[in-house]
């Protein structure tokens, strides 16, 4: 008697069903809540208030410098520590970087809670009374606390895999040390660059735990907006939502497509 | 040009070291003041496990304790089962239909979570679904099965494909072994993200039900922390927490180091 072996495409139907009700439909219905009205009548008026209100836009301009500066502070502290161990000849890197992974383990709000209790203590220091208004600073700070890991990963892993000879030849042929970093670790490091950048700058611009706990409610990001629509206008909330969603789009698309995010998280250590 | 190579190599360990010591500070401050008799931090007063003894007589913490532990675990089997078949149906589907199921798959991964969470949340609503245990394990298997894809399947390109055919004749054992690595460590991804995750359950979650999460945000900015009591023994919960991580990860490079020694 043979046994008939189930196809093993088969096992996909499960997952691709899931992701139709719970991501493409989901989507379709803030599309379609983002331009009709209250009484479900289509309409462009959630577009026309959203763009035309200054406080929302300014705030969209406020997020966008936390989210930059959160960026660019963690690609300057992530970019030499990856450097340095991806180049180390140490035979326990690995457990340096593991260091480097296991905050990120902790609960996320424990973890921004005890940068909470670190600026509570500093600023009950003589002299460091200037933090307690420092809204800003220190939700930057708790931001790149925060994410840090998710920049470090995707470069180490990248700046892993170029190859050792090329800093050779680019010894041999007469490149200084400057040469060398501009001409094969950055350009060879890129995809990790993008990876990185990509996962630091979205939370940074949507997270609002961290702006919450940190900033006294004074900081207010593009995901606080969608929050404080939460039930009372949806039509609105869908609008802000359809809006990220699109930034999140282009700037994927700009850096190269839908690659390496596997190697954030932790997903291969 | 000369260069110093200890020197330079003392500074690389310094700057490696300040920035391992920026992650551990707020960390280890913690852990030191949740041995403290007082519910301040900054003067150590003596030794005590008072915070210790808080959090584990307080009902309410430990509920939601127990909520966040086996949300994650609940939802991160159904991830792992969910996710496990789809990347290997993926795996071996047509290219079309590979590229098409990986592309939506993407779309909750490189989302902001507040969008995934406001769009799950309205069509809950729009559906006629109203937010239960149900809706908060969907919510959280979106964000959790895409990674789990996204782990298992480096690995399948990995296996070689008659070892699974020849693993199904012969009893499927190897393919087993093989399967436990893939399971293991997408299911463990799909916990620490579970765990993680404050704005998905939020969206989600049925009223009163209450994580790690979401219950220390609340005691932080809105004040319903009733006493300094409550956010002391939040220090004593983030040591416990980031003990127990130590741990599991020194015995697991312990035990992996062993494996590689037989090998």
């Amino acid at each position: 008697m043979k046994i008939p072996r189930f196809s093993r495409k088969t096992l996909c139907v499960p997952y691709a069903v899931f992701l139709l009700f719970f991501v493409i439909i989901p989507m379709l219905i803030i599309l379609f809540y983002a331009f009709t009205d209250k009484e479900m009548h289509p309409s462009f008026s959630n577009f026309i208030r959203f763009f035309s209100d200054p406080t929302k836009l300014s705030t969209i301009v406020y997020s966008l410098v936390i989210a930059l500066i959160t960026t660019v502070a963690c690609l300057v502290i992530a970019y030499p520590v990856a450097y340095i161990l991806a180049r180390s000849t140490l035979k326990k890197k690995f457990v340096i970087l593991m260091l480097f992974v296991l905050p990120m383990w902790i609960n996320f709000v424990l973890r921004v809670n005890a940068i909470r209790e670190l600026f509570n203590l500093l600023t009950s220091l003589n002299g460091m009374e200037w933090l307690a208004g420092a809204n800003y600073f220190k939700t930057v700070f708790g931001m790149v606390y925060d994410f840090l890991p998710f920049m470090i990963l995707p470069l180490y892993t990248t700046m892993l895999k170029i190859d050792n000879s090329l800093y050779e030849a680019s010894a041999d042929l007469g490149g200084n040390a400057f040469t060398t970093f501009t001409r094969i670790t950055v350009p060879l490091s890129m995809p990790g660059i993008m990876s990185g950048v990509t996962m630091v700058f979205l939370p940074s611009m949507t997270n609002y735990v961290v702006s919450d706990m940190l900033g006294n409610a004074k900081v207010t990001i593009i995901g606080k907006f969608i929050y404080e629509y939460f039930g009372t206008d949806w039509h609105m909330g869908s609008m802000v939502a359809l809006v990220l969603l699109i930034v999140v789009f282009v700037s994927t698309w700009l850096s190269g497509g839908f690659k390496s995010e596997e190697n954030v998280r932790g997903t291969n250590l | 040009m000369k260069r110093h190579p200890v020197l330079v190599k003392c500074l690389k360990a310094a700057f490696v070291g300040l920035v391992l010591l920026l992650l551990y500070t707020p960390i280890l401050l913690l852990a030191i003041y949740s041995f403290d008799e007082t519910d301040l931090i900054g003067r150590f007063e003596g030794f005590s496990l008072r915070h210790y003894a808080a959090l584990f007589s307080n009902r309410k913490v430990l509920g939601m304790i127990g909520n966040t532990f086996l949300l994650a675990f609940v939802a991160a089997a159904l991830s792992t089962v969910l996710g496990t078949a789809g990347a290997i149906g993926m795996f071996y589907s047509k290219k079309r239909i590979k590229g098409a199921v990986h592309a939506v798959s993407q779309i909750p991964v490189i989302n902001a979570e507040i969008v995934t969470a406001l769009a799950l949340c309205i069509t809950f609503v729009a559906v006629g679904i109203g937010k239960s245990y149900f809706t908060l394990v969907i919510g959280h298997m979106v964000i959790c099965t895409p990674f789990v894809v996204l782990s298992v399947i480096p690995k399948l390109k990995q296996m070689d494909n008659s070892l699974y055919e020849a693993a199904l004749d012969l009893g499927a054992s190897p393919f087993k072994a093989l399967m436990s690595v893939v399971v293991i460590s997408g299911f463990m991804l799909a916990v620490t993200l579970s765990l993680d995750d404050y704005i998905v359950t939020v969206y989600t979650r049925p009223s009163g039900f209450e994580t790690i999460s979401t219950y220390v945000y609340n005691a932080t900015t809105k004040g319903n922390a009733h006493t300094a009591e409550t956010l002391s023994s939040f220090w004593a919960l983030t040591t416990i927490i980031f003990v127990v991580i130590l741990l599991f990860v020194i015995i697991s490079n312990l035990t992996g180091r062993k494996k590689e020694a037989k090998q």
